[in-house]
């Protein structure tokens, strides 16, 4: 492996370039355009926060569920038991916990979502 | 069905559409593909003939897949629609024409071109709209009555669905397309315990949202467009969608569109004649309408994925469920 250039470098190097060429594009390919670049922003923050934001989601399951697995394991048990109604609305911690992990999906998605409950 | 459908050249197929409507020696003047819509293409163009200058919109299906194809209508039943409600006073287009065969555009129809705004982010943001905007979600109200108080036309078949049946279908969705989402789970659980007491149905507008209703900055609501997802449903249904935060455009402290309050909302419609509604309806179909729009991006991301529909559009439309997920978590703490 490399120290430089880092992946979200060159993810942020492809945006700008599609940037640069958008205002030449008719109007379809011009809104793909970006799409693209939003695509490239996205992997670029995926790559700096998607490790951290896993991480957090694994502890916040491992509460939940009482035990250790990866990420995917406990997030299948997860919807399981929810489906299953073992976990509800009532159950402590869980909103909580979902409420952190969306947050930090959609820092990852959709930065400037503005969500149900966000002040004016 | 609607294979080949995007091989379809539309600006080769326009001046032949511009002779039938316009009559002999009537030619096409302008015609722009207007950007808008994933699987239907929006065309502006006008005729000159010997009665002047006609300004149009054609509607063609243009993808092969539709995320709503269970419930989509076709879009002659959209044309039929829009002409029922529009002689029961709704706020719609004319319908000019319904294509068939022998334009060579596929499915479409052609309708008068209305003056206004759609765009979403402009209506809840522009200042154009600043004098207007404390009226729209009254209005919103108002101009749902007109659809609701249609008889659907006997020529059509519309589904019918209810609170339990659209849980069930957006569930089958989910399940099928492989996703493990405990957000969704919690709120398709959460939703089916919350189901509200039957009621009569009545003709939906289908898709009643910020997005699809044309405005006008001096007289507000001025035309409700796209009417493939109509059906018949709980009225709640038209009132609920309009209030889901995805389509309130950075706008979520104003529940109703990002321009208004779910009062004025349920004012309009009582006022015009509706049936009383309770806010706590609203908020129900609100929710299962983000919860609606979280499985619709999932299936734009399996049509990707399935090698439907290759545009970068859908796999980040996919992206999107997790808004859907950052609304729902906080709807579920509030309650309806």
């Amino acid at each position: 492996m490399i120290t430089h250039p880092r992946t979200e470098e060159l993810a942020e190097a492809v945006a700008g370039w599609i940037e640069q060429i958008r205002p030449s594009l008719d109007p379809r390919n011009a809104f793909l355009a970006r799409v693209a670049a939003n695509a490239m922003a996205t992997i670029g923050r995926e790559l700096t926060q998607g490790p951290a934001a896993e991480a957090r989601a694994v502890e916040l399951m491992k509460g939940l569920l009482g035990h250790e697995a990866g990420f995917m394991e406990l997030n299948s048990e997860l919807c399981a038991r929810i489906r299953a109604g073992d976990l509800t609305v009532e159950t402590p911690g869980l909103l909580a916990a979902l409420q952190v992990m969306a947050s930090d999906q959609i820092a990852i998605d959709q930065p400037r979502y503005r969500h149900e409950g966000s002040a004016a | 069905m609607n294979s080949g459908v995007t091989t379809v050249d539309v600006l080769a197929a326009l001046p032949r559409l511009a002779e039938r409507l316009g009559g002999a020696g009537a030619r096409l003047a302008d015609a722009e593909r207007l950007s808008g819509g994933a699987s239907m293409e929006t065309w502006a163009f006008a005729i000159e003939g010997a009665a002047g200058r006609e300004d149009l919109i054609l509607r063609r299906r243009s993808a092969p897949f539709d995320p709503e194809s269970a419930r989509s209508v076709s879009l002659a039943t959209e044309a039929a629609l829009i002409r029922a409600t529009g002689a029961n006073g709704a706020l719609v287009p004319t319908v000019r024409h319904v294509c068939d065969e022998a334009d060579g555009l596929g499915e479409a129809y052609v309708m008068a071109r209305v003056e206004g705004e759609t765009l979403g982010r402009k209506i809840v943001g522009d200042p154009r709209f600043d004098a207007v905007r404390g009226k729209l979600a009254r209005q919103c109200g108002e101009v749902l009555i007109p659809i609701h108080a249609t008889a659907p036309p006997a020529n059509v078949q519309l589904k019918v669905s209810d609170a339990a049946g659209e849980l069930d279908r957006y569930e089958e969705v989910y399940r099928g397309s492989g996703a493990e989402r405990p957000i969704l789970e919690l709120a398709f659980q959460y939703l089916r315990r919350q189901l509200p007491s039957p009621v009569e149905p009545v003709l939906l507008h289908g898709d009643f949202r910020n997005g699809n209703i044309m405005f006008d900055p001096e007289r507000g609501v001025v035309a409700i467009l796209d009417w493939e997802l109509s059906h018949i449903g709980d009225p709640a249904e038209d009132l609920g969608w309009i209030c889901t935060n995805s389509w309130r455009f950075g706008r979520p402290d104003r529940p109703v569109g990002g321009f208004g309050d779910y009062a004025d909302l349920l004012a309009g419609y009582q006022a015009a004649g509706g049936r009383p509604i309770e806010l706590s309806r609203v908020r129900f179909w609100q929710m299962l309408g983000s919860l609606r729009w979280g499985v619709m991006c999932l299936m734009m991301y399996r049509s990707w994925s399935d090698g439907v529909e290759r545009s970068v559009e859908r796999p980040m439309i996919g992206r999107r469920v997790s808004e859907t997920e950052a609304d729902l978590v906080v709807l579920l703490e509030q309650g309806l």
